[in-house]
C-alpha cells in the first residue's frame, strides 16, 4: 500500500550515521554548557559586590585533592570504557567501581566543604551576593555529579548483575561522555571560584 | 485507515471501544500521534490566549473603561503572552516538527520515542500548571492569582515582597516545565536529523524543513537553557533567601533583563525558523518549482541563528546601557535583516516564472511574504536605537511583533495547516471555507495591527489597563478591536473546517498536492510504520524523480 519503488541511480557505497545515543548526549551537553555559562556569568559578574558578609579570600580553601579525585574518575571512566568495548567485562567492573569512589569521594569533599563554610563561617545561600552565587553554581554541579553517579550505580548494579556486555558498550560510553563533561565543568568552576575569584 | 476497529474473521467488524483508543493515544510513542496530541493541545491554549486577547481589546476599546480592573487588566496581558508564545507557538511547531520530520527523512520514527512522549507531557503539564494559578495561585495570603507580571517577569518585580502569593511561582514552574519538554524534543530532533536518515538523503538532500527544524533544535538548546537558568536564580531568591536579583543586597535587576532576552530574543528565531520551513516546502509546490537557492537557503538560516545569539539587548535599549553597548547591539540587530532578507528573495525567486496555484495554503503564503517583509522593516526601524528610545514600550512595539508572530507565524501555520492536514486525517480541508477564513483574518489582522502602529506612534504605552479621553486613541483602538473580533470569528470559521472537513472532507488520497517529499509517498494518513521498506534517494526531489524518470533531477544535482 505504502511501498515506493525506487530507480536507485548509484546505491550509495556506504551509508552509515551517527550514533544516536552520542549525538543526543552532546545535545545535552550543548544545553547543560549553556545554563552552566550563565551561572558562571552572574558569579563573574557579582564579584567583589557583595555589600557585606565573607569574601571568597577569607573563607575559601583550594580543594585540589578533591578535584584530583574528580579527574581521575574521568581517567578511569574512559578506560572503563574502553575496556568493556574489547569485551574484559571483570576489568572494566574494577574501573568502573574506582569511578564511582572516586566520584562519591569528590561529593563529599564537597559536603566537607560546605560543613566549614556553613557552621564555621556563616557563609549561606542568603548570607550574601558571594554566598548566593558560590552555592548555586557549586550547588547545580554537585547535583550534576549527583545524577551521574546515580546512572554509575545503576549500571555497576546491572554489571555486579552480569547483565552488562560487549553488546551495551556504546550505551557506557554515552555515560562516560556526560562524565567527562561533568569533570570539565569543575574545571571551569575551580578556575572561575578558586582561581580567578580568589 | 481503520485505527479503531479490529477484525475477528468471519464474524463481523468490532469497534474498540472508546477508552482502549483514549489508553492508546494516552500512552502512544508514534511520532505522528505525538504531533498531533502538540498541534491539539496547542489549539486549545490558542483558544485560551484569544480569549484573553479579546478581554485586553475590549478594555481598551474605549478610554475610562472599566471593564475589567488594572489587576485582572496585568493578568490579561501576562497569560495572554506567556500562553501564546510557550503553549501555542512552541508546542504547535514541535508538533509540526514531530509529525513531518520522520516522514520526510525516511525514518520509521524519532530517535527517541518515548522522550519524545515524555516531552510532549512535560509540556502538557506546563500549561496545566499555568493555567491552575488561577485557582491556586493564593498563597498564604491569599493575595495570587494568575501571574500578573508580564511574560517578561522582569526582577525584582517577582521577588516575595512585591508578588507575594505564588503566581510568580506558577509562572516559573509552568515554563520550567515546559522548558525541559522543548530541550528533550530539541535533542530528539537533533538526533533523528543526523542518525536516522534513509540512504542516500545526504545533509545537502534534505527538504528544506528537516534542515530549518535542525537549526531550530540547535537554537533551542542554547536559548532555552539561559530561561531555566534565570528561572532557577528566580525561585533561588524566592524560596532560598538568595539575592541574585535582590537590589538592596547588590543584586542587579538588569541581570535578569540579560538572561531573560538572551533567552527571548533567540526564542522568537526559534518560532519563525520552522515556519521559514513550512514556506520552503509550500512555496515550490504551489509555484510548480524547485525552491530557489537551496543552499544559500541553508547558509542564511545557519547565519541568522548565529547572529540572532547576539542581538538581544535591543529589548534593552532604554534601559541605560553605555552607548558602545547600544551601538553593537543596533549593528548586529540591522545585521540580522540581511539573511532573512535574503530568503524573501528566495522565495520570491521561486515564484518567479512558476505556475503560481492560488490555493488556499498558497493564499496564506503569499499573505506571509508581503506581511513578514513590513514586520521585518519595522522591526530594521526599531533596531535605530534612538527611534526605540521613543518607541520602547508603546503599541508601535506591540504592533511589531504581533505583525511578525500573527501575521508572519500564525499565517504560515494557517498554510502548513491547510497543506499537511490532508496527510494527517486523509481528508482535504474545504477550500471554501478556507477562503472564507482567509479572507476574514486578513482583514481583520490588518485592522487591528496595521493601524496600531499609529497609537504606538501616537505616544499610547503597552500594558496600560486604560487611558484619558483627550489623546484621540479613542477611535484608532475602537477600530484594533474590531479588527481583533474579526480574527476570533475568522478563527472560528477555521476551526470549524478542521472538525466538519474530517468528517465530510474530500478523500485526500497520497498526493493531493503533487509534491515531492517523502510524506507524500505513503497513504493519507501514514500507517504507523511510516514506510514499509526505507526509501533510498538520489536526488532532492525523490518523488518528481519517481513520477518523471526520464527526466530526474538527480541528473542535475
Amino acid at each position: 500500500m505504502s511501498t515506493m519503488a525506487n530507480p536507485i541511480r548509484q546505491a550509495p557505497a556506504a551509508w552509515s550515521l551517527p550514533d544516536r545515543g552520542k549525538v543526543a548526549m552532546a545535545g545535552l551537553i550543548l544545553a547543560e554548557s549553556a545554563i552552566f555559562t550563565i551561572f558562571v556569568v552572574a558569579y563573574l559578574f557579582y564579584l567583589g559586590k557583595s555589600l557585606s558578609g565573607p569574601t571568597p579570600r577569607e573563607v575559601l580553601d583550594t580543594p585540589i585533592f578533591f578535584t584530583i579525585c574528580l579527574l581521575s574518575s574521568s581517567l578511569s571512566i574512559h578506560f572503563a570504557a574502553k575496556l568493556l568495548a574489547r569485551d574484559k567485562v571483570g576489568l572494566f567492573l574494577a574501573l568502573w567501581l574506582l569511578t564511582f569512589a572516586l566520584g562519591g569521594l569528590f561529593l563529599y569533599g564537597t559536603g566537607m566543604e560546605w560543613h566549614k563554610l556553613i557552621y564555621q563561617d556563616g557563609l549561606t545561600i542568603s548570607t550574601n551576593l558571594f554566598g548566593t552565587t558560590y552555592y548555586s553554581l557549586v550547588g547545580l554541579h554537585a547535583f550534576h555529579v549527583t545524577v551521574g553517579l546515580l546512572m554509575i550505580l545503576i549500571v555497576a548494579i546491572c554489571a555486579l548483575a552480569g547483565r552488562v556486555g560487549v553488546e551495551q558498550s556504546h550505551r557506557v560510553e554515552v555515560l562516560s561522555m556526560y562524565w567527562h563533561f561533568v569533570d570539565a565543568v569543575w574545571v571551569v568552576v575551580f578556575t572561575v571560584v578558586y582561581v580567578v575569584g580568589h | 485507515m481503520s485505527s479503531n476497529t479490529i477484525t475477528v474473521s468471519g464474524i463481523a467488524i468490532l469497534e474498540k471501544p472508546w477508552t482502549e483508543t483514549l489508553y492508546e493515544w494516552l500512552t502512544t510513542v508514534d511520532h505522528k500521534r505525538l504531533g498531533i496530541l502538540y498541534i491539539l493541545n496547542a489549539l486549545v491554549f490558542l483558544v485560551f490566549g484569544g480569549i484573553e486577547a479579546l478581554i485586553i481589546r475590549i478594555q481598551l476599546m474605549h478610554s475610562d473603561s472599566t471593564f475589567v480592573s488594572p489587576q485582572v487588566f496585568n493578568r490579561m496581558f501576562t497569560m495572554h503572552g506567556t500562553t501564546m508564545i510557550f503553549f501555542v507557538a512552541m508546542p504547535i511547531l514541535f508538533g509540526f516538527a514531530n509529525y513531518l520530520v520522520p516522514l520526510m527523512i525516511g525514518a520509521r520514527d524519532m530517535a527517541f520515542p518515548r522522550l519524545n512522549a515524555f516531552s510532549f507531557w512535560l509540556s502538557a503539564l506546563g500549561g496545566l500548571l499555568l493555567y491552575f494559578s488561577f485557582l491556586g495561585g493564593n498563597g498564604l495570603y491569599g493575595a495570587g492569582s494568575a501571574p500578573d507580571v508580564g511574560w517578561w517577569a522582569y526582577a525584582p518585580l517577582t521577588m516575595r515582597a512585591f508578588s507575594p502569593g505564588h503566581s510568580s511561582d506558577y509562572w516559573t514552574l509552568s515554563i520550567l516545565a515546559s522548558g525541559f519538554g522543548s530541550i528533550g524534543t530539541s535533542i530528539n530532533i537533533i538526533a533523528t536529523i543526523l542518525c536516522m536518515r534513509c540512504p542516500g538523503m545526504k545533509l545537502n538532500r534534505m527538504p528544506l524543513l528537516a534542515w530549518l527544524n535542525l537549526v531550530m533544535a540547535g537554537m533551542v538548546l542554547l536559548a532555552i537553557s539561559p530561561l531555566t537558568a534565570a528561572q532557577i536564580m528566580l525561585l533561588t531568591d524566592r524560596y532560598l533567601g538568595g539575592h541574585f536579583f535582590d537590589t538592596q543586597a547588590g543584586g542587579s535587576a538588569v541581570l535578569w533583563m540579560h538572561f531573560f532576552w538572551i533567552f527571548g530574543h533567540p526564542e522568537v528565531y526559534v518560532l519563525i525558523i520552522p515556519v521559514f520551513a513550512f514556506m520552503s516546502e509550500i512555496i515550490p509546490v504551489f509555484s510548480r518549482k524547485p525552491i530557489f537557492g537551496y543552499p544559500v537557503m541553508v547558509a542564511a538560516t545557519v547565519s541568522i541563528a548565529f547572529v540572532s545569539m547576539s542581538v538581544w539587548a535591543h529589548h534593552m535599549f532604554t534601559v541605560g546601557m553605555n552607548s558602545y553597548a547600544n551601538s553593537f547591539f543596533v549593528i548586529t540587530t540591522m545585521a540580522v535583516g540581511v539573511p532573512t532578507g535574503i530568503k524573501i528573495f528566495n522565495w520570491l525567486g521561486t515564484m518567479w516564472g512558476g505556475r503560481i496555484q492560488f490555493k488556499v495554503p498558497m493564499l496564506f503564503s503569499i499573505a506571509f511574504l508581503f506581511q513578514f517583509l513590513i514586520a521585518g522593516l519595522t522591526g530594521i526601524m526599531l533596531a535605530c536605537a534612538p527611534f526605540d528610545w521613543q518607541l520602547s514600550l508603546s503599541y508601535f512595539v506591540v504592533a511589531h511583533f504581533h505583525y511578525v508572530i500573527v501575521g508572519g507565524i500564525l499565517f504560515a501555520l494557517f498554510a502548513a495547516f491547510y497543506y499537511w492536514y490532508p496527510k494527517m486525517t486523509g481528508r482535504m480541508l474545504s477550500e471554501r471555507m478556507g477562503k472564507w477564513h482567509f479572507w476574514l483574518f486578513l482583514i481583520g489582522f490588518h485592522l487591528t495591527f496595521d493601524v496600531m502602529h499609529i497609537p504606538g506612534l501616537l505616544g499610547m504605552p503597552r500594558r496600560i489597563y486604560t487611558y484619558e479621553p483627550g489623546r484621540e486613541w479613542d477611535t484608532l483602538n475602537l477600530i484594533i478591536t474590531i479588527g481583533a473580533f474579526i480574527q476570533a470569528i475568522a478563527i472560528l470559521v477555521f476551526l470549524a473546517n478542521l472538525i466538519i472537513s474530517y468528517f465530510k472532507g474530500d478523500e485526500a488520497g497520497n498526493d493531493p498536492w503533487d509534491a515531492w517529499t517523502l510524506e507524500w509517498s505513503v497513504s493519507s494518513p501514514p500507517p504507523t510504520y511510516n514506510f514499509a521498506s526505507i526509501p533510498t534517494v538520489a536526488s532532492r526531489r525523490p518523488l518528481w524523480d519517481l513520477k518523471h524518470p526520464e527526466d530526474p533531477d538527480s541528473k542535475y544535482e
